[in-house]
Protein backbone atom coordinates (compact mmCIF):
# COMPACT_ATOMS: atom_id res chain seq x y z
CA UNK A 1 0.00 0.00 0.00
CA UNK A 2 0.98 3.71 -0.54
CA UNK A 3 -0.42 6.38 1.09
CA UNK A 4 -0.56 10.16 3.16
CA UNK A 5 -1.61 12.04 5.41
CA UNK A 6 -3.82 15.26 5.07
CA UNK A 7 -6.68 17.26 6.05
CA UNK A 8 -9.64 17.33 4.09
CA UNK A 9 -10.48 21.35 3.43
CA UNK A 10 -14.10 20.79 2.02
CA UNK A 11 -16.04 20.27 -1.27
CA UNK A 12 -17.03 21.98 -4.40
CA UNK A 13 -17.86 21.01 -7.42
CA UNK A 14 -16.32 20.92 -10.81
CA UNK A 15 -16.78 21.30 -14.85
CA UNK A 16 -16.10 18.53 -17.22
CA UNK A 17 -15.70 19.67 -20.74
CA UNK A 18 -18.45 17.94 -21.90
CA UNK A 19 -20.65 20.70 -19.95
CA UNK A 20 -21.20 18.09 -16.73
CA UNK A 21 -20.36 18.92 -12.99
CA UNK A 22 -19.62 16.35 -10.83
CA UNK A 23 -19.11 17.46 -6.91
CA UNK A 24 -15.30 16.75 -5.83
CA UNK A 25 -14.10 17.46 -2.43
CA UNK A 26 -10.71 18.95 -1.81
CA UNK A 27 -7.92 17.41 0.43
CA UNK A 28 -4.52 19.24 1.28
CA UNK A 29 -2.21 15.86 1.71
CA UNK A 30 1.59 15.72 2.90
CA UNK A 31 4.02 16.08 2.43
CA UNK A 32 4.93 13.47 4.65
CA UNK A 33 8.23 12.21 5.86
CA UNK A 34 9.44 8.66 6.77
CA UNK A 35 10.03 8.67 10.66
CA UNK A 36 10.11 4.96 10.92
CA UNK A 37 10.48 1.38 9.60
CA UNK A 38 8.70 -1.15 10.84
CA UNK A 39 10.11 -4.61 9.64
CA UNK A 40 9.25 -8.24 9.98
CA UNK A 41 12.21 -8.96 11.77
CA UNK A 42 11.71 -6.38 14.49
CA UNK A 43 8.22 -5.58 15.01
CA UNK A 44 6.57 -8.76 13.28
CA UNK A 45 4.83 -6.61 10.33
CA UNK A 46 6.17 -4.40 7.45
CA UNK A 47 5.33 -0.84 7.79
CA UNK A 48 6.27 3.11 7.50
CA UNK A 49 5.45 5.09 10.10
CA UNK A 50 4.61 8.58 8.40
CA UNK A 51 4.75 12.07 10.31
CA UNK A 52 2.67 14.88 9.37
CA UNK A 53 2.63 18.77 9.95
CA UNK A 54 5.65 20.14 11.58
CA UNK A 55 4.91 21.19 15.38
CA UNK A 56 6.61 24.47 14.38
CA UNK A 57 6.15 24.98 11.07
CA UNK A 58 9.26 26.67 9.00
CA UNK A 59 8.09 30.39 8.59
CA UNK A 60 7.44 30.38 12.95
CA UNK A 61 10.48 28.85 13.61
CA UNK A 62 12.52 31.99 11.49
CA UNK A 63 10.72 34.53 13.88
CA UNK A 64 11.42 32.70 17.23
CA UNK A 65 14.61 32.89 19.06
CA UNK A 66 15.89 29.60 20.58
CA UNK A 67 14.67 29.55 23.88
CA UNK A 68 11.11 30.25 22.46
CA UNK A 69 11.39 27.73 20.32
CA UNK A 70 12.52 24.94 22.65
CA UNK A 71 9.53 26.66 25.65
CA UNK A 72 6.77 25.56 22.60
CA UNK A 73 8.51 22.19 21.59
CA UNK A 74 8.50 20.97 25.20
CA UNK A 75 4.83 22.60 25.35
CA UNK A 76 3.92 20.84 22.02
CA UNK A 77 5.38 17.67 22.34
CA UNK A 78 6.20 15.17 25.04
CA UNK A 79 10.02 14.37 25.61
CA UNK A 80 9.32 10.35 24.63
CA UNK A 81 7.74 12.12 21.39
CA UNK A 82 10.84 14.44 21.25
CA UNK A 83 13.42 11.71 21.34
CA UNK A 84 11.92 9.41 18.57
CA UNK A 85 12.17 12.40 16.12
CA UNK A 86 15.78 13.30 17.29
CA UNK A 87 16.24 9.47 16.57
CA UNK A 88 14.86 10.02 12.93
CA UNK A 89 16.81 13.13 12.69
CA UNK A 90 13.13 14.82 11.82
CA UNK A 91 11.47 17.76 13.18
CA UNK A 92 9.06 16.84 15.61
CA UNK A 93 5.66 16.61 13.68
CA UNK A 94 1.94 16.54 15.04
CA UNK A 95 0.37 13.81 13.60
CA UNK A 96 1.97 10.50 13.26
CA UNK A 97 0.31 7.44 11.52
CA UNK A 98 1.94 3.91 10.26
CA UNK A 99 1.33 2.67 7.03
CA UNK A 100 1.62 -1.13 5.67
CA UNK A 101 3.77 -1.51 3.12
CA UNK A 102 5.39 -4.85 1.55
CA UNK A 103 8.84 -4.16 1.82
CA UNK A 104 9.58 -1.23 4.52
CA UNK A 105 13.24 -1.02 4.23
CA UNK A 106 13.12 -0.19 0.40
CA UNK A 107 11.99 3.60 1.86
CA UNK A 108 14.88 5.61 4.20
CA UNK A 109 14.03 6.96 7.04
CA UNK A 110 13.27 11.04 6.24
CA UNK A 111 11.89 10.19 2.44
CA UNK A 112 9.14 13.09 1.86
CA UNK A 113 6.02 11.84 0.46
CA UNK A 114 3.88 14.05 -1.28
CA UNK A 115 1.01 14.12 -3.28
CA UNK A 116 2.88 12.90 -6.75
CA UNK A 117 1.86 9.24 -5.42
CA UNK A 118 -1.14 9.83 -7.14
CA UNK A 119 -2.47 10.64 -10.36
CA UNK A 120 -5.44 11.65 -11.89
CA UNK A 121 -7.84 8.86 -12.15
CA UNK A 122 -6.59 6.43 -9.48
CA UNK A 123 -8.63 5.06 -7.20
CA UNK A 124 -8.30 5.86 -3.48
CA UNK A 125 -9.57 4.98 -0.02
CA UNK A 126 -9.90 7.88 2.69
CA UNK A 127 -10.02 6.95 6.33
CA UNK A 128 -11.47 9.36 8.54
CA UNK A 129 -13.44 10.04 11.49
CA UNK A 130 -16.57 10.78 10.83
CA UNK A 131 -18.55 13.96 12.23
CA UNK A 132 -19.41 13.55 15.93
CA UNK A 133 -23.36 14.16 16.54
CA UNK A 134 -23.67 13.30 20.26
CA UNK A 135 -26.35 11.40 22.23
CA UNK A 136 -29.06 11.28 19.21
CA UNK A 137 -32.34 9.65 19.46
CA UNK A 138 -33.01 6.21 17.59
CA UNK A 139 -34.84 7.87 14.64
CA UNK A 140 -31.95 10.26 13.64
CA UNK A 141 -29.45 8.15 14.95
CA UNK A 142 -31.08 4.55 13.24
CA UNK A 143 -33.42 5.95 10.45
CA UNK A 144 -36.50 5.03 12.94
CA UNK A 145 -39.76 5.98 11.97
CA UNK A 146 -41.07 7.52 15.19
CA UNK A 147 -44.72 7.63 15.75
CA UNK A 148 -47.70 10.25 15.03
CA UNK A 149 -47.21 13.60 14.96
CA UNK A 150 -50.67 13.93 16.41
CA UNK A 151 -54.30 12.25 16.24
CA UNK A 152 -53.81 12.23 19.91
CA UNK A 153 -50.41 10.18 19.94
CA UNK A 154 -48.53 10.37 22.85
CA UNK A 155 -45.13 9.61 21.60
CA UNK A 156 -43.42 10.85 18.85
CA UNK A 157 -39.39 10.46 18.51
CA UNK A 158 -39.16 7.23 21.21
CA UNK A 159 -37.86 3.88 20.07
CA UNK A 160 -41.11 2.25 21.20
CA UNK A 161 -41.01 -1.96 21.49
CA UNK A 162 -37.80 -3.02 22.03
CA UNK A 163 -38.67 -6.54 21.41
CA UNK A 164 -41.10 -9.48 21.75
CA UNK A 165 -42.70 -10.14 25.62
CA UNK A 166 -41.92 -13.94 25.56
CA UNK A 167 -38.34 -13.36 25.20
CA UNK A 168 -38.60 -11.71 28.72
CA UNK A 169 -34.69 -9.36 27.95
CA UNK A 170 -33.41 -7.45 25.09
CA UNK A 171 -31.53 -8.82 22.52
CA UNK A 172 -27.73 -7.99 21.62
CA UNK A 173 -27.56 -5.79 19.30
CA UNK A 174 -30.81 -3.99 19.32
CA UNK A 175 -30.67 -0.35 18.14
CA UNK A 176 -31.22 2.20 20.70
CA UNK A 177 -30.35 5.71 21.33
CA UNK A 178 -26.57 6.72 22.02
CA UNK A 179 -23.51 8.20 20.85
CA UNK A 180 -23.50 8.98 17.12
CA UNK A 181 -20.56 9.51 14.75
CA UNK A 182 -17.25 10.05 15.46
CA UNK A 183 -15.93 6.76 14.61
CA UNK A 184 -13.51 5.40 11.93
CA UNK A 185 -14.47 5.22 8.79
CA UNK A 186 -13.04 4.00 5.06
CA UNK A 187 -14.20 5.69 2.26
CA UNK A 188 -13.52 3.14 -0.77
CA UNK A 189 -12.37 3.49 -4.70
CA UNK A 190 -12.83 7.68 -4.64
CA UNK A 191 -11.78 8.73 -8.14
CA UNK A 192 -8.58 11.09 -7.97
CA UNK A 193 -9.91 14.24 -10.19
CA UNK A 194 -7.03 16.33 -9.78
CA UNK A 195 -3.54 16.64 -8.20
CA UNK A 196 -2.09 20.11 -7.35
CA UNK A 197 1.55 19.50 -6.62
CA UNK A 198 2.25 22.84 -5.68
CA UNK A 199 -0.39 23.33 -3.08
CA UNK A 200 0.25 20.06 -2.28
CA UNK A 201 -3.66 19.04 -3.42
CA UNK A 202 -5.72 15.86 -4.09
CA UNK A 203 -9.00 16.49 -5.35
CA UNK A 204 -11.29 13.48 -5.38
CA UNK A 205 -14.66 13.15 -6.61
CA UNK A 206 -17.58 12.39 -4.17
CA UNK A 207 -17.65 12.99 0.01
CA UNK A 208 -15.04 11.80 2.29
CA UNK A 209 -15.66 11.56 6.35
CA UNK A 210 -15.25 14.17 8.77
CA UNK A 211 -15.96 17.83 8.97
CA UNK A 212 -13.57 20.35 7.16
CA UNK A 213 -9.94 20.60 8.76
CA UNK A 214 -10.28 17.32 9.63
CA UNK A 215 -7.61 14.63 9.57
CA UNK A 216 -7.82 12.02 7.17
CA UNK A 217 -5.35 9.56 5.51
CA UNK A 218 -5.49 8.54 1.53
CA UNK A 219 -4.47 4.93 0.84
CA UNK A 220 -4.07 2.72 -2.10
CA UNK A 221 -2.58 -0.04 -3.58
CA UNK A 222 0.96 0.14 -5.26
CA UNK B 1 -14.71 29.63 1.78
CA UNK B 2 -10.43 28.30 1.41
CA UNK B 3 -8.17 29.86 -0.67
CA UNK B 4 -7.30 26.51 -1.79
CA UNK B 5 -10.79 25.37 -3.16
CA UNK B 6 -10.73 28.94 -4.60
CA UNK B 7 -7.95 27.60 -6.50
CA UNK B 8 -8.96 24.06 -7.08
CA UNK B 9 -11.66 25.81 -9.08
CA UNK B 10 -9.58 28.63 -10.64
CA UNK B 11 -7.51 25.94 -11.78
CA UNK B 12 -10.82 23.80 -13.14
CA UNK B 13 -11.94 27.36 -14.63
CA UNK B 14 -8.22 27.57 -16.47
CA UNK B 15 -8.56 24.43 -17.85
CA UNK B 16 -11.75 24.76 -19.32
CA UNK B 17 -11.20 28.49 -20.58
CA UNK B 18 -14.12 29.51 -18.55
CA UNK B 19 -14.14 33.54 -17.72
CA UNK B 20 -16.81 34.45 -14.87
CA UNK B 21 -15.97 38.16 -16.29
CA UNK B 22 -17.34 37.84 -19.50
CA UNK B 23 -20.52 36.55 -18.53
CA UNK B 24 -23.46 39.43 -18.96
CA UNK B 25 -24.75 40.76 -16.22
CA UNK B 26 -28.30 40.37 -15.56
CA UNK B 27 -30.60 40.36 -12.33
CA UNK B 28 -33.65 38.63 -11.03
CA UNK B 29 -36.78 39.33 -13.22
CA UNK B 30 -35.14 40.19 -16.25
CA UNK B 31 -36.09 38.18 -19.40
CA UNK B 32 -32.80 36.07 -20.60
CA UNK B 33 -32.89 33.78 -23.73
CA UNK B 34 -29.73 31.75 -23.74
CA UNK B 35 -28.22 28.95 -25.80
CA UNK B 36 -27.30 25.55 -24.73
CA UNK B 37 -25.10 23.03 -26.61
CA UNK B 38 -27.45 19.93 -26.32
CA UNK B 39 -26.03 16.30 -28.15
CA UNK B 40 -28.42 14.34 -29.69
CA UNK B 41 -27.32 10.91 -30.90
CA UNK B 42 -24.00 11.96 -32.90
CA UNK B 43 -25.38 15.69 -33.60
CA UNK B 44 -24.22 18.77 -31.45
CA UNK B 45 -26.70 21.91 -31.65
CA UNK B 46 -27.10 24.61 -29.76
CA UNK B 47 -30.82 25.00 -28.27
CA UNK B 48 -32.33 28.03 -27.38
CA UNK B 49 -34.26 28.78 -24.19
CA UNK B 50 -35.95 31.81 -23.01
CA UNK B 51 -37.27 32.41 -19.68
CA UNK B 52 -37.62 35.02 -16.69
CA UNK B 53 -34.90 34.61 -13.83
CA UNK B 54 -36.41 33.95 -10.52
CA UNK B 55 -33.29 33.05 -8.91
CA UNK B 56 -29.72 33.06 -8.45
CA UNK B 57 -28.13 30.73 -6.16
CA UNK B 58 -25.03 30.35 -4.67
CA UNK B 59 -21.97 32.47 -5.77
CA UNK B 60 -18.81 31.93 -7.42
CA UNK B 61 -17.68 28.47 -8.77
CA UNK B 62 -21.20 26.93 -7.89
CA UNK B 63 -23.39 29.62 -9.08
CA UNK B 64 -26.86 28.65 -11.21
CA UNK B 65 -30.09 30.63 -11.86
CA UNK B 66 -33.18 29.69 -12.57
CA UNK B 67 -35.14 30.62 -15.82
CA UNK B 68 -38.93 30.43 -16.25
CA UNK B 69 -41.43 30.44 -19.22
CA UNK B 70 -44.91 29.27 -19.91
CA UNK B 71 -44.64 26.96 -22.61
CA UNK B 72 -47.75 26.09 -24.32
CA UNK B 73 -50.03 26.77 -21.15
CA UNK B 74 -47.23 24.47 -18.95
CA UNK B 75 -44.93 26.36 -16.85
CA UNK B 76 -41.02 25.27 -17.00
CA UNK B 77 -38.58 26.11 -14.70
CA UNK B 78 -34.51 25.12 -15.38
CA UNK B 79 -31.68 25.47 -13.45
CA UNK B 80 -28.40 26.62 -15.07
CA UNK B 81 -25.27 26.66 -13.71
CA UNK B 82 -23.80 30.27 -14.33
CA UNK B 83 -20.54 29.01 -15.46
CA UNK B 84 -21.59 25.73 -17.50
CA UNK B 85 -19.58 25.57 -20.62
CA UNK B 86 -22.84 24.11 -22.28
CA UNK B 87 -24.31 27.32 -22.42
CA UNK B 88 -23.23 29.09 -25.87
CA UNK B 89 -24.45 32.24 -25.54
CA UNK B 90 -26.06 34.49 -23.20
CA UNK B 91 -28.52 37.64 -23.93
CA UNK B 92 -30.93 39.88 -22.12
CA UNK B 93 -34.24 40.48 -24.04
CA UNK B 94 -35.59 42.43 -21.57
CA UNK B 95 -34.95 44.06 -18.07
CA UNK B 96 -37.38 43.31 -15.63
CA UNK B 97 -38.56 45.64 -12.35
CA UNK B 98 -38.92 43.40 -8.92
CA UNK B 99 -38.65 44.08 -5.95
CA UNK B 100 -37.78 40.68 -4.44
CA UNK B 101 -34.92 38.08 -4.98
CA UNK B 102 -36.96 34.50 -5.22
CA UNK B 103 -39.76 35.01 -7.79
CA UNK B 104 -41.59 32.40 -7.00
CA UNK B 105 -45.05 33.95 -6.72
CA UNK B 106 -44.97 33.65 -10.42
CA UNK B 107 -45.66 30.27 -10.63
CA UNK B 108 -49.45 30.90 -9.00
CA UNK B 109 -49.83 33.70 -11.30
CA UNK B 110 -51.62 33.05 -14.68
CA UNK B 111 -51.46 35.09 -17.94
CA UNK B 112 -51.85 38.67 -17.64
CA UNK B 113 -50.90 38.88 -14.05
CA UNK B 114 -47.82 36.83 -14.48
CA UNK B 115 -46.42 39.84 -16.15
CA UNK B 116 -43.24 42.07 -14.85
CA UNK B 117 -42.70 45.81 -15.26
CA UNK B 118 -39.55 46.84 -17.85
CA UNK B 119 -37.47 48.59 -15.64
CA UNK B 120 -36.98 52.16 -16.53
CA UNK B 121 -32.85 52.08 -16.72
CA UNK B 122 -30.34 49.70 -17.34
CA UNK B 123 -28.98 48.15 -14.02
CA UNK B 124 -25.53 46.27 -13.18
Amino acid sequence: MKGLIGRKVGMTQLFRPAGERVAVTVLQVGPCVVTQQKTAANDGYEALQLAFEPVIDDETARGLSPERREKRLAKRCNKPQRRHFEKAGIAPHRVVREIRVDDAAATAVGTVLTADLFAPGDKVDIIGTTRGFGFQGAMKRHNFKGQGASHGAKIHRKPASAGATDAARVFKGKRSPGHMGHVRMTEQNLVVEVVDLEANLLVVRGAVPGPKGGLIMVVAEE
Amino acid sequence: MSELIKRVEARNRAELSIDPAAIIPFNIGDTLRIEIEVTEGQRVRNQPFQGVVIRRNGGGHTETFTLRRVASGVGVERVFPLLSPKIKSMEVVRRGKVRRARLYYLRTKVGKAGRIKEADRERS
